[in-house]
């Protein structure tokens, strides 16, 4: 480096903490060498959102809230969104990548998600970190329905209608509650209106802001890795990690190379498939939100099923409250649960490597009942689906609740002193 | 005790196996056939003509101008000529003049603007054009309906059959199923001015027309994504040569 450069870096340095911030979040921030292919969906949840978020701002410039109809009887949304797809130059191209964009992101952090099942991410001392990650998914739920009602389709519509009169099933202040949400007493441009602030400006802040605090939380205690044990505890003499590696370069090009294998999977699906088989953008979404005319069947978008069959799987009152409300409860619990991973795991070990076979079942289990749930969720309810739905509800309530019990009944292998790498 | 938690894990596993089974009982659905969509422009034009002639009078396509035809080659010439009747300028947008409440009390139901109608009608029976080209070769006559008309696939369907001279008319025989499901079976009672082939190779024109129009971008998006991602390919070997160089000292 020149000493001018020097000088600018040490100007800069005296007043602000670049250096170090580069060393301790990169170059000097070491990372265990044996991440595999699990490892790689953290940094593309990162990318996806930049993404969401570059293309958002361009949207935002040609779309237009508002549910009233135009000269030709089109409401202005839904009219905007076509605008935006036939005469903003690119603005296709900016419209399929936000749209498979929400998808994608969803995919990605459901598989970011798995990992930390599969090696115990979530173990002390990882816990807040796994707590800002269950806050995170939970905003993202948020943005995601909120975002879907933009299009003024008749799925964003009756969706949003479905969505928001759960609310109402609460008992005292649901009806009320739903009123506030929506502005309105049926979703209409007050609600598309709000939704939009929502969607553009309030929940991306708290998004990046519990992002932050992930990798802050992340960077602090430092990585877990597939063998679950923690790298710290053998270091150099210059008290670095024997397994770690810095962060920067070995895993930014490392990176690189999941992001642009990502890329291509996202560009054949936006470029060759971006309805996404009608899963990705629903059909019945082309045709302008109608208030008088329900659709036969409404399916919420497809990274919310699971959590909806769930929902629907609640048929019995209690308490004299009704099963709507049970339902409302048993959805929202199935993802706070999520949370409580960190004292539900009593494991003497972290990693699925050295888990015994109870785990390992309950973790194909677990797997396989959430793929149900996802795949009925999109279907109508019939007597037959509900009964599998709910078998399907217990069994996803049950890896979590029965974990204390199973996961120290377990006969576990003896973790490694060392991280596996070959 | 752990032998039977084991056990217990077994059990529910043995019941996830046959829940699909239980969840995938059959839904309604209707036989589409298959739609010959074409891109060739010769196609889409005869779809453009027979749009504007037919269809562009009680539906709009409020999202489309006159002059992105030009994308399908027709010249702005052959626009102005062929297609504007009634004194609309080539940038216009496809809107048509009868007012939507007119439009509900006549029909019963607005005719809906066509501009995305071959995605939204796609369905779990088939793409959006194989629904449109199942249905505009459906039509019957029914003396009950105030139109005089009735659809196979769209039941009591507001709309009469439009191209009626064209493809003549067709009378239905209704005949119950076993399973307590109605069978209908067209036949041709009257010929139009086109023959059955004639008439479905035209149909075929205008839903390729309405698949156009529904995106017309799509041919442009494949030809942009088999670059990107013949791009992204090549980039994937020169990325990974470069994380094999940088990890070669990692043991």
């Amino acid at each position: 480096m020149t000493t001018k450069s020097q000088a600018v870096l040490n100007w800069i340095d005296e007043r602000f903490p670049l250096t170090s911030s580069i060393k301790g979040h990169l170059t000097e921030y070491y990372a265990p060498k044996n991440f595999n292919f699990w490892y790689f969906f953290g940094s593309l949840a990162l990318m996806v959102l930049v993404i969401q978020i570059l293309t958002g701002i361009f949207l935002v410039m040609h779309y237009k809230p508002d549910a009233s109809l135009n000269a030709a009887g089109v409401p202005v949304a839904f009219a905007s969104v076509e605008y935006i797809m036939r005469e903003v130059p690119g603005g296709w191209l900016i419209r399929y990548l936000h749209s498979t964009g929400a998808s994608a992101f969803f995919i990605v952090v459901y598989l970011h998600m798995f990992r930390g099942l599969l090696y115990g991410s979530y173990r002390k001392p990882r816990e807040l970190i796994w707590i800002f990650g269950t806050l995170i998914f939970l905003v993202l739920m948020a943005e995601a329905f909120m975002g879907y009602l933009l299009p003024w389709g008749q799925m964003s519509f009756w969706g949003a209608q479905v969505i928001v009169n759960l609310f109402s099933a609460i008992p005292v202040i649901g009806p009320d509650l739903s009123l506030v949400i929506r502005g309105d007493f049926v979703v209409s441009d007050a609600t598309l209106n709000r939704f939009f602030s929502f969607h553009v400006i309030a929940v991306p802040l708290v998004l990046i802001g519990l992002v932050a605090a992930h990798i802050i939380a992340l960077h602090e205690v430092g990585s877990n890795n597939p063998d679950g044990v923690e790298i710290k505890k053998k270091k150099d003499a210059n008290g670095i990690p024997l397994d770690g590696i810095p962060f920067h370069p070995y895993y930014t090009v490392k990176d690189i190379v999941g992001v642009v294998a990502f890329l291509f999977f996202f560009s054949a699906v936006v470029f060759f498939a971006p309805e996404g088989g009608g899963y990705f953008l629903e059909f019945n979404n082309f045709i302008p939100a109608d208030p008088l005319k329900t659709p036969p069947h409404i399916a919420p978008v497809w990274y919310f099923t699971p959590f909806y069959s769930i929902l629907r799987a609640v048929t019995y009152p209690l308490f004299g409250l009704d099963a709507k409300f049970w339902g409302v409860v048993a959805m929202g619990a199935s993802v706070v649960i999520i949370a409580f991973l960190p004292w539900l795991d009593r494991s003497p070990v972290k990693s699925i490597r050295y888990k015994g076979p109870i785990f390992k079942i309950a973790v194909a289990i677990f797997v396989v009942c959430f793929f149900i749930l996802g795949y009925l969720g999109v279907l109508p309810p019939t007597p037959g689906r509900t009964l599998v739905s709910q078998i399907c509800s217990v069994l996803y309530f049950a890896f979590f609740l029965l974990m204390p019990w199973y996961s120290k009944l377990d006969k576990c292998k003896a973790e490694p002193e060392r991280v596996n790498f070959k | 005790m752990k032998m039977r938690v084991i056990n217990l894990i077994k059990r529910a596993a043995a019941v996830l196996l046959f829940a699909p089974a239980l969840a995938l009982a059959a839904d309604a659905s209707v036989n589409l056939d298959k739609a010959p969509v074409s891109t060739e422009p010769a196609a889409l034009q005869h779809g453009a003509k027979l749009f504007v002639n037919y269809c562009l009078n009680c539906h709009g396509a409020s999202y489309v101008r006159y002059n992105q035809l030009e994308n399908i080659g027709l010249s702005e010439q052959m626009i102005r000529d062929n297609l504007l009747f009634t004194g609309e300028k080539v940038g216009d947008l496809m809107k048509i003049a009868m007012q939507r409440e007119d439009g509900k009390a006549w029909f019963g139901a607005a005719p809906p603007d066509l501009s995305v109608i071959a995605r939204s009608r796609a369905s779990g029976d088939g793409s959006g054009a194989d629904w449109l080209y199942t249905y505009l070769r459906q039509f019957y006559r029914d003396t009950e309906r105030p139109t005089g008309w009735n659809n196979v696939i769209f039941e009591n369907v507001g709309m009469p059959h439009v191209l009626w001279e064209l493809q003549g008319e067709q009378v239905a025989k209704v005949t119950q199923n076993a399973n307590g499901s109605k069978h209908v079976e067209l036949s041709l009672a009257k010929p139009g001015k086109l023959s059955v082939e004639e008439y479905d190779k035209a149909v075929a024109d205008l839903v390729s027309f309405l698949v156009w129009m529904g995106e017309p971008v799509a041919e442009k998006r494949k030809a942009i994504g088999t670059v990107v991602l013949i791009f992204l390919a090549g980039f994937f070997v020169l990325a990974y040569a470069l994380k094999k160089n940088y990890w070669k000292d990692i043991h």
